[in-house]
Protein backbone atom coordinates (compact mmCIF):
# COMPACT_ATOMS: atom_id res chain seq x y z
CA UNK A 1 0.00 0.00 0.00
CA UNK A 2 1.20 3.17 -0.86
CA UNK A 3 2.97 5.09 2.34
CA UNK A 4 0.90 8.26 2.46
CA UNK A 5 -2.16 6.52 2.23
CA UNK A 6 -1.34 4.00 4.68
CA UNK A 7 -0.36 6.78 7.35
CA UNK A 8 -3.43 8.55 6.77
CA UNK A 9 -4.83 5.80 7.79
CA UNK A 10 -3.36 5.13 10.98
CA UNK A 11 -3.56 9.24 12.08
CA UNK A 12 -7.56 8.53 12.02
CA UNK A 13 -7.32 5.16 13.12
CA UNK A 14 -5.53 6.34 16.14
CA UNK A 15 -6.80 9.57 17.36
CA UNK A 16 -10.48 7.92 17.26
CA UNK A 17 -9.14 4.82 19.22
CA UNK A 18 -7.37 7.23 22.12
CA UNK A 19 -10.48 9.44 22.03
CA UNK A 20 -13.08 7.04 22.13
CA UNK A 21 -11.59 3.73 23.70
CA UNK A 22 -8.47 4.90 25.45
CA UNK A 23 -9.42 7.99 26.85
CA UNK A 24 -12.66 6.44 28.78
CA UNK A 25 -10.46 4.08 30.59
CA UNK A 26 -9.05 5.86 34.25
CA UNK A 27 -6.90 3.20 36.18
CA UNK A 28 -6.75 4.26 39.65
CA UNK A 29 -8.19 8.21 38.92
CA UNK A 30 -4.99 8.98 37.80
CA UNK A 31 -3.91 7.17 34.75
CA UNK A 32 -4.89 7.32 30.91
CA UNK A 33 -3.18 4.93 28.85
CA UNK A 34 -1.55 7.15 25.45
CA UNK A 35 -1.26 5.18 22.70
CA UNK A 36 -1.72 7.51 19.60
CA UNK A 37 2.02 8.81 19.18
CA UNK A 38 2.75 5.78 17.89
CA UNK A 39 1.91 7.07 14.85
CA UNK A 40 4.82 9.46 14.92
CA UNK A 41 7.39 6.06 15.69
CA UNK A 42 6.02 4.68 12.83
CA UNK A 43 6.58 7.63 10.41
CA UNK A 44 9.27 6.63 7.69
CA UNK A 45 12.76 6.64 7.98
CA UNK A 46 12.99 8.70 5.09
CA UNK A 47 10.98 11.65 5.90
CA UNK A 48 11.61 15.28 5.81
CA UNK A 49 12.72 16.33 9.23
CA UNK A 50 10.75 19.98 9.49
CA UNK A 51 8.10 17.61 7.51
CA UNK A 52 8.04 15.11 10.60
CA UNK A 53 7.78 17.73 13.26
CA UNK A 54 4.44 19.27 10.95
CA UNK A 55 2.74 16.08 11.05
CA UNK A 56 3.65 15.13 14.62
CA UNK A 57 2.08 19.10 15.90
CA UNK A 58 -1.08 18.54 13.44
CA UNK A 59 -1.13 14.82 15.39
CA UNK A 60 -1.38 16.36 19.03
CA UNK A 61 -3.51 19.43 17.97
CA UNK A 62 -6.26 17.12 16.51
CA UNK A 63 -6.31 15.29 19.58
CA UNK A 64 -6.35 18.70 21.26
CA UNK A 65 -9.22 19.83 19.35
CA UNK A 66 -11.07 17.04 20.74
CA UNK A 67 -9.92 17.63 24.15
CA UNK A 68 -10.92 21.13 24.26
CA UNK A 69 -7.09 21.87 25.78
CA UNK A 70 -5.19 23.37 22.95
CA UNK A 71 -0.88 22.80 22.85
CA UNK A 72 -0.62 20.38 25.35
CA UNK A 73 -0.39 16.80 23.37
CA UNK A 74 0.79 19.16 20.41
CA UNK A 75 3.68 20.10 22.35
CA UNK A 76 4.37 16.87 23.63
CA UNK A 77 4.14 15.30 20.09
CA UNK A 78 6.25 17.78 18.53
CA UNK A 79 8.98 17.26 20.90
CA UNK A 80 9.22 13.74 20.41
CA UNK A 81 9.32 14.02 16.80
CA UNK A 82 12.12 16.48 17.26
CA UNK A 83 14.25 13.71 19.05
CA UNK A 84 13.23 10.95 16.89
CA UNK A 85 15.74 11.20 14.23
CA UNK A 86 18.72 11.05 17.32
CA UNK A 87 17.25 8.49 18.50
CA UNK A 88 17.37 6.17 15.44
CA UNK A 89 21.14 7.46 14.53
CA UNK A 90 21.78 6.14 18.08
CA UNK A 91 20.64 2.90 17.86
CA UNK A 92 20.39 1.79 14.14
CA UNK A 93 23.07 -0.72 14.33
CA UNK A 94 24.88 -0.48 10.62
CA UNK A 95 25.35 2.24 8.21
CA UNK A 96 22.15 2.24 5.43
CA UNK A 97 20.00 -0.45 7.44
CA UNK A 98 17.21 2.97 7.37
CA UNK A 99 17.79 2.65 3.58
CA UNK A 100 16.67 -0.66 3.39
CA UNK A 101 13.40 -0.60 5.10
CA UNK A 102 10.71 1.73 5.37
CA UNK A 103 10.16 2.32 9.05
CA UNK A 104 10.99 1.58 12.73
CA UNK A 105 10.52 -1.80 13.53
CA UNK A 106 11.61 -4.82 15.42
CA UNK A 107 13.65 -6.26 12.36
CA UNK A 108 14.86 -2.66 10.54
CA UNK A 109 16.59 -1.56 14.17
CA UNK A 110 17.92 -5.01 14.11
CA UNK A 111 16.95 -6.43 17.17
CA UNK A 112 14.27 -6.73 20.06
CA UNK A 113 16.45 -4.56 22.45
CA UNK A 114 17.15 -1.43 20.43
CA UNK A 115 13.39 -1.30 19.19
CA UNK A 116 12.09 -1.69 22.74
CA UNK A 117 15.00 1.32 24.17
CA UNK A 118 14.08 3.49 21.09
CA UNK A 119 10.41 3.23 22.21
CA UNK A 120 10.24 3.23 25.83
CA UNK A 121 12.69 6.71 25.80
CA UNK A 122 10.00 8.16 23.53
CA UNK A 123 7.21 7.28 25.42
CA UNK A 124 9.14 8.44 28.41
CA UNK A 125 10.12 12.06 27.19
CA UNK A 126 6.31 12.16 26.14
CA UNK A 127 4.39 11.66 28.75
CA UNK A 128 6.89 13.64 31.02
CA UNK A 129 6.50 16.52 29.02
CA UNK A 130 2.92 15.96 28.77
CA UNK A 131 2.50 15.96 32.42
CA UNK A 132 4.91 18.39 33.60
CA UNK A 133 2.61 20.73 31.56
CA UNK A 134 -0.44 19.80 33.00
CA UNK A 135 1.54 19.88 36.35
CA UNK A 136 1.95 23.48 35.98
CA UNK A 137 -0.57 24.97 38.37
CA UNK A 138 -0.43 21.78 41.04
CA UNK A 139 3.30 21.62 41.30
CA UNK A 140 3.59 18.43 43.20
CA UNK A 141 6.20 16.33 42.46
CA UNK A 142 5.89 13.14 43.91
CA UNK A 143 2.40 13.07 42.12
CA UNK A 144 3.87 14.13 38.74
CA UNK A 145 6.94 11.78 39.08
CA UNK A 146 4.22 8.64 40.00
CA UNK A 147 2.05 9.11 37.29
CA UNK A 148 4.47 9.75 34.73
CA UNK A 149 6.49 6.43 35.04
CA UNK A 150 2.96 4.41 35.66
CA UNK A 151 1.45 6.21 32.57
CA UNK A 152 4.57 5.51 30.50
CA UNK A 153 4.57 2.04 32.16
CA UNK A 154 0.85 1.50 30.41
CA UNK A 155 1.44 2.95 27.42
CA UNK A 156 4.62 0.71 26.83
CA UNK A 157 2.38 -2.40 27.29
CA UNK A 158 -0.30 -1.28 24.83
CA UNK A 159 2.22 -0.44 22.71
CA UNK A 160 3.93 -3.89 23.02
CA UNK A 161 0.47 -5.36 22.35
CA UNK A 162 -0.07 -3.40 19.64
CA UNK A 163 3.22 -4.66 17.84
CA UNK A 164 2.12 -8.22 18.75
CA UNK A 165 -1.23 -7.75 17.17
CA UNK A 166 -0.84 -5.88 14.39
CA UNK A 167 2.52 -7.42 12.26
CA UNK A 168 3.80 -4.93 9.69
CA UNK A 169 5.49 -6.49 6.91
CA UNK A 170 8.42 -5.01 6.40
CA UNK A 171 9.97 -5.66 3.16
CA UNK A 172 13.86 -5.44 2.40
CA UNK A 173 14.92 -3.14 -0.27
CA UNK A 174 18.14 -4.04 -2.06
CA UNK A 175 20.15 -1.02 -3.72
CA UNK A 176 16.55 1.37 -4.13
CA UNK A 177 17.52 3.93 -2.35
CA UNK B 1 24.64 38.43 6.27
CA UNK B 2 25.64 34.94 4.15
CA UNK B 3 26.17 33.61 7.92
CA UNK B 4 22.84 34.38 9.00
CA UNK B 5 21.46 32.39 6.05
CA UNK B 6 24.00 29.38 6.41
CA UNK B 7 23.24 29.62 10.05
CA UNK B 8 19.44 29.28 9.53
CA UNK B 9 19.79 26.54 6.88
CA UNK B 10 21.81 25.05 9.17
CA UNK B 11 19.44 24.64 12.13
CA UNK B 12 16.13 24.88 10.02
CA UNK B 13 14.80 22.20 11.42
CA UNK B 14 16.21 23.35 15.73
CA UNK B 15 14.08 26.68 14.50
CA UNK B 16 11.44 25.03 13.20
CA UNK B 17 11.18 22.60 16.41
CA UNK B 18 11.36 25.92 18.79
CA UNK B 19 9.22 27.79 16.39
CA UNK B 20 6.08 24.88 17.00
CA UNK B 21 7.24 24.18 20.40
CA UNK B 22 6.62 27.85 21.57
CA UNK B 23 3.35 28.14 20.08
CA UNK B 24 2.09 25.12 21.54
CA UNK B 25 2.88 26.51 24.71
CA UNK B 26 1.66 29.95 23.78
CA UNK B 27 -1.78 27.94 23.39
CA UNK B 28 -1.33 26.57 26.64
CA UNK B 29 -0.81 29.85 28.30
CA UNK B 30 -3.52 31.93 26.07
CA UNK B 31 -6.41 30.23 25.25
CA UNK B 32 -9.02 31.88 27.01
CA UNK B 33 -12.12 30.57 27.56
CA UNK B 34 -14.33 33.24 28.26
CA UNK B 35 -13.15 34.72 24.84
CA UNK B 36 -14.65 33.35 21.82
CA UNK B 37 -12.78 33.43 18.73
CA UNK B 38 -13.78 32.33 14.74
CA UNK B 39 -11.33 28.75 15.68
CA UNK B 40 -12.96 27.90 18.44
CA UNK B 41 -16.30 28.00 16.69
CA UNK B 42 -15.25 25.35 13.77
CA UNK B 43 -13.11 23.24 15.95
CA UNK B 44 -15.82 22.72 17.98
CA UNK B 45 -18.32 22.48 15.37
CA UNK B 46 -15.86 19.45 13.51
CA UNK B 47 -15.30 17.69 16.76
CA UNK B 48 -18.61 18.18 17.45
CA UNK B 49 -19.64 16.62 14.46
CA UNK B 50 -17.71 13.66 15.09
CA UNK B 51 -18.81 12.99 18.41
CA UNK B 52 -22.17 12.75 17.98
CA UNK B 53 -21.48 10.18 15.34
CA UNK B 54 -20.19 8.21 18.10
CA UNK B 55 -22.46 9.20 20.29
CA UNK B 56 -25.09 7.60 18.54
CA UNK B 57 -23.92 4.25 19.46
CA UNK B 58 -22.66 4.87 22.76
CA UNK B 59 -26.21 6.30 23.68
CA UNK B 60 -27.63 2.43 23.28
CA UNK B 61 -25.58 1.18 26.19
CA UNK B 62 -26.78 3.62 28.70
CA UNK B 63 -30.83 3.08 28.24
CA UNK B 64 -31.46 1.13 30.90
CA UNK B 65 -29.54 3.66 33.72
CA UNK B 66 -31.05 7.27 32.22
CA UNK B 67 -34.65 5.12 32.04
CA UNK B 68 -34.39 4.51 35.44
CA UNK B 69 -33.25 7.88 36.68
CA UNK B 70 -35.90 9.06 34.24
CA UNK B 71 -39.04 7.10 36.32
CA UNK B 72 -37.14 8.56 39.50
CA UNK B 73 -37.25 12.03 38.47
CA UNK B 74 -40.79 11.44 37.56
CA UNK B 75 -41.94 10.23 40.38
CA UNK B 76 -40.86 13.67 42.76
CA UNK B 77 -42.31 15.65 40.08
CA UNK B 78 -45.62 13.87 40.22
CA UNK B 79 -45.23 14.16 44.37
CA UNK B 80 -45.39 17.69 43.76
CA UNK B 81 -48.65 17.66 42.17
CA UNK B 82 -51.63 19.58 43.33
CA UNK B 83 -53.83 16.75 42.86
CA UNK B 84 -51.69 15.04 45.80
CA UNK B 85 -52.71 17.52 48.14
CA UNK B 86 -56.17 17.84 50.00
CA UNK B 87 -57.17 21.19 51.86
CA UNK B 88 -57.68 20.41 55.30
CA UNK B 89 -59.46 23.76 56.04
CA UNK B 90 -62.98 23.71 55.10
CA UNK B 91 -63.29 27.59 56.13
CA UNK B 92 -61.95 28.96 53.14
CA UNK B 93 -63.40 31.10 50.51
CA UNK B 94 -62.54 32.55 47.29
CA UNK B 95 -62.09 36.19 46.95
CA UNK B 96 -62.09 38.32 44.09
CA UNK B 97 -59.11 40.94 43.79
CA UNK B 98 -60.30 44.29 42.75
CA UNK B 99 -56.90 45.82 42.57
CA UNK B 100 -55.40 46.58 39.12
CA UNK B 101 -52.47 45.78 39.40
CA UNK B 102 -52.02 41.68 40.23
CA UNK B 103 -49.71 40.87 43.28
CA UNK B 104 -50.50 37.31 42.88
CA UNK B 105 -48.80 37.16 39.74
CA UNK B 106 -46.53 34.79 39.40
CA UNK B 107 -43.43 35.53 36.74
CA UNK B 108 -40.98 32.78 35.54
CA UNK B 109 -37.26 33.52 36.85
CA UNK B 110 -36.04 29.84 35.73
CA UNK B 111 -36.08 28.12 32.13
CA UNK B 112 -35.02 24.52 31.72
CA UNK B 113 -33.51 23.90 28.83
CA UNK B 114 -32.88 19.49 28.22
CA UNK B 115 -29.29 19.11 25.87
CA UNK B 116 -27.53 15.91 24.76
CA UNK B 117 -24.23 15.03 26.05
CA UNK B 118 -21.85 14.25 23.02
CA UNK B 119 -17.91 14.21 24.94
CA UNK B 120 -17.55 13.61 28.21
CA UNK B 121 -13.87 13.86 30.12
CA UNK B 122 -13.33 12.71 33.84
CA UNK B 123 -9.92 12.29 33.56
CA UNK B 124 -7.49 15.30 32.41
CA UNK B 125 -7.19 17.89 35.30
CA UNK B 126 -9.17 20.44 33.43
CA UNK B 127 -12.17 18.67 32.15
CA UNK B 128 -15.08 19.68 29.56
CA UNK B 129 -18.38 18.69 28.53
CA UNK B 130 -19.81 19.10 25.02
CA UNK B 131 -23.58 19.47 24.44
CA UNK B 132 -25.46 18.96 21.85
CA UNK B 133 -26.99 22.35 21.43
CA UNK B 134 -25.86 25.78 21.01
CA UNK B 135 -26.48 29.29 20.25
CA UNK B 136 -28.76 28.77 17.78
CA UNK B 137 -30.97 26.99 20.21
CA UNK B 138 -31.16 29.74 22.47
CA UNK B 139 -27.94 28.69 24.80
CA UNK B 140 -25.65 31.30 26.11
CA UNK B 141 -22.48 31.87 28.59
CA UNK B 142 -22.48 31.89 31.69
CA UNK B 143 -25.56 29.37 32.01
CA UNK B 144 -25.30 26.40 34.38
CA UNK B 145 -25.84 23.12 33.81
CA UNK B 146 -27.41 20.20 35.99
CA UNK B 147 -27.98 16.82 35.34
CA UNK B 148 -31.46 14.74 35.36
CA UNK B 149 -31.45 14.45 39.21
CA UNK B 150 -30.82 18.57 39.32
CA UNK B 151 -27.15 17.92 40.94
CA UNK B 152 -24.45 20.73 39.31
CA UNK B 153 -22.65 19.48 36.81
CA UNK B 154 -20.98 22.66 35.35
CA UNK B 155 -20.93 26.23 33.73
CA UNK B 156 -21.36 26.82 29.58
CA UNK B 157 -18.05 28.29 28.96
CA UNK B 158 -17.75 28.13 25.41
CA UNK B 159 -20.37 27.95 22.05
CA UNK B 160 -20.69 27.09 18.39
CA UNK B 161 -23.92 26.98 16.47
CA UNK B 162 -24.80 23.65 17.33
CA UNK B 163 -22.72 22.64 20.30
CA UNK B 164 -21.98 24.20 23.35
CA UNK B 165 -18.34 23.79 25.39
CA UNK B 166 -19.70 22.80 29.65
CA UNK B 167 -16.64 23.62 31.95
CA UNK B 168 -17.25 20.68 34.35
CA UNK B 169 -17.34 21.09 38.25
CA UNK B 170 -14.15 18.89 37.45
CA UNK B 171 -12.26 21.66 36.29
CA UNK B 172 -9.39 23.68 38.39
CA UNK B 173 -10.63 27.19 37.59
CA UNK B 174 -14.00 26.07 38.16
CA UNK B 175 -15.87 28.08 40.98
CA UNK B 176 -19.20 27.49 42.31
CA UNK B 177 -20.72 28.63 45.55
CA UNK B 178 -21.93 25.91 47.70
CA UNK B 179 -23.54 26.31 51.38
CA UNK B 180 -24.06 23.76 54.13
CA UNK B 181 -28.24 22.84 53.94
CA UNK B 182 -28.16 22.77 57.81
CA UNK B 183 -26.47 25.68 58.88
CA UNK B 184 -26.47 27.78 55.69
CA UNK B 185 -22.63 28.61 55.85
CA UNK B 186 -20.96 29.19 52.83
CA UNK B 187 -18.29 28.58 51.28
CA UNK B 188 -16.27 28.14 47.46
CA UNK B 189 -15.81 24.64 45.71
CA UNK B 190 -12.75 23.57 43.83
CA UNK B 191 -11.14 20.67 42.69
CA UNK B 192 -7.98 19.09 43.78
CA UNK B 193 -7.06 17.48 40.25
CA UNK B 194 -7.01 13.68 41.66
CA UNK B 195 -10.24 11.70 41.98
CA UNK B 196 -13.31 12.50 39.50
CA UNK B 197 -15.77 12.48 42.49
CA UNK B 198 -14.75 14.68 45.13
CA UNK B 199 -14.34 17.97 45.14
CA UNK B 200 -13.00 20.63 48.05
CA UNK B 201 -15.07 23.60 49.70
CA UNK B 202 -13.26 25.80 51.63
CA UNK B 203 -13.86 29.01 53.53
CA UNK B 204 -16.61 27.78 56.13
CA UNK B 205 -16.10 28.81 59.21
CA UNK B 206 -15.15 26.63 62.15
CA UNK B 207 -17.95 27.80 64.09
CA UNK B 208 -20.16 25.60 61.90
CA UNK B 209 -21.73 22.70 62.35
CA UNK B 210 -20.21 20.21 60.12
CA UNK B 211 -20.72 16.45 59.91
CA UNK B 212 -19.80 13.35 57.78
CA UNK B 213 -23.31 12.73 55.30
CA UNK B 214 -24.40 16.55 55.19
CA UNK B 215 -25.69 17.98 52.31
CA UNK B 216 -23.88 20.95 50.45
CA UNK B 217 -26.38 22.55 48.10
CA UNK B 218 -26.10 25.70 45.65
CA UNK B 219 -26.24 29.25 47.46
CA UNK B 220 -28.52 31.13 45.07
CA UNK B 221 -25.83 34.13 45.39
CA UNK B 222 -24.57 34.15 41.71
CA UNK B 223 -27.49 33.97 39.13
CA UNK B 224 -26.19 31.07 37.45
CA UNK B 225 -27.75 28.12 39.79
CA UNK B 226 -31.24 28.64 41.30
CA UNK B 227 -31.07 28.05 45.20
CA UNK B 228 -31.28 24.64 46.47
CA UNK B 229 -29.68 22.33 43.48
CA UNK B 230 -27.74 19.66 44.78
CA UNK B 231 -24.24 19.42 44.74
CA UNK B 232 -22.47 17.22 47.42
CA UNK B 233 -22.35 14.75 50.35
CA UNK B 234 -19.87 15.57 53.04
CA UNK B 235 -17.03 12.73 52.91
CA UNK B 236 -14.32 14.64 55.51
CA UNK B 237 -14.14 17.56 57.39
CA UNK B 238 -10.21 18.93 57.97
CA UNK B 239 -9.64 21.61 59.76
CA UNK B 240 -7.02 24.59 58.85
CA UNK B 241 -4.12 24.80 60.86
CA UNK B 242 -2.99 28.08 60.17
CA UNK B 243 -6.74 29.95 59.64
CA UNK B 244 -10.05 29.54 61.11
CA UNK B 245 -11.24 27.35 58.67
CA UNK B 246 -12.61 23.99 57.58
CA UNK B 247 -11.43 22.30 54.55
CA UNK B 248 -14.38 20.01 53.77
CA UNK B 249 -14.50 17.13 51.24
CA UNK B 250 -17.68 16.48 49.43
CA UNK B 251 -18.82 13.42 46.94
CA UNK B 252 -20.71 14.88 43.96
CA UNK B 253 -24.01 14.09 43.46
CA UNK B 254 -23.90 14.25 39.81
CA UNK B 255 -22.15 10.86 38.35
CA UNK B 256 -19.43 12.68 35.94
CA UNK B 257 -18.92 9.24 34.59
CA UNK B 258 -21.99 8.31 32.86
CA UNK B 259 -23.58 11.72 31.73
CA UNK B 260 -26.09 11.40 28.79
CA UNK B 261 -28.44 13.93 29.00
CA UNK B 262 -28.26 17.29 30.63
CA UNK B 263 -30.77 20.49 31.90
CA UNK B 264 -29.57 23.61 31.05
CA UNK B 265 -30.72 26.51 33.06
CA UNK B 266 -31.75 29.50 31.72
CA UNK B 267 -32.24 32.84 34.09
CA UNK B 268 -34.70 34.92 32.63
CA UNK B 269 -33.19 38.06 35.29
CA UNK B 270 -29.81 37.29 33.91
CA UNK B 271 -29.59 40.71 32.03
CA UNK B 272 -31.69 42.88 34.26
CA UNK B 273 -29.03 41.54 37.31
CA UNK B 274 -26.04 42.38 34.88
CA UNK B 275 -27.63 45.57 33.79
CA UNK B 276 -27.95 46.85 37.61
CA UNK B 277 -24.35 45.60 38.21
CA UNK B 278 -22.74 47.60 35.00
CA UNK B 279 -24.81 50.26 36.23
CA UNK B 280 -23.74 50.01 40.12
CA UNK B 281 -19.49 50.08 38.95
CA UNK B 282 -20.16 52.89 36.17
CA UNK B 283 -21.53 55.24 39.43
CA UNK B 284 -17.91 54.02 41.66
CA UNK B 285 -16.21 54.74 38.76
Amino acid sequence: MNSLIKNIIRFILLILVQVYVLDQIHLHKMVTPYLYFIFILWLPFNMNRSMQLLVAFALGFTLDCFRHNPGFHSAACVLIAFVRPFMINLLIPHEGADGNYDEPSIKSMGGLLPYFIYVAVLTLIHNAWLFLLEAWQFGNIWYFLVKTLLSAAISLLLIIITELLFVRKQKFRTNTV
Amino acid sequence: MRNIFLFIRRYSNLLFFLLLQGYSIYLIVHYNRYHNSVFSNTTNQLTGKVNEQYNKVEDYFYLKKINDSLVKANEKLLNQLKADFIASDTGRKIINDTLLVDSIKQYRRYNYMQATVVSNSVSTQSNYIVLHRGEAQHLKKGMGVVDINNAVVGIITDLSDDYAVVMSLLHKDSHIDGKLIKGGETGTLSWEGDAPNIVTINRISKSAKVAKGDTIITSGNSSTFPKGMLIGYVTEVIPEKSSNNYLIRLKTAADFHSLQYVYVIDNKQQEAINQLLEKAKQQNK
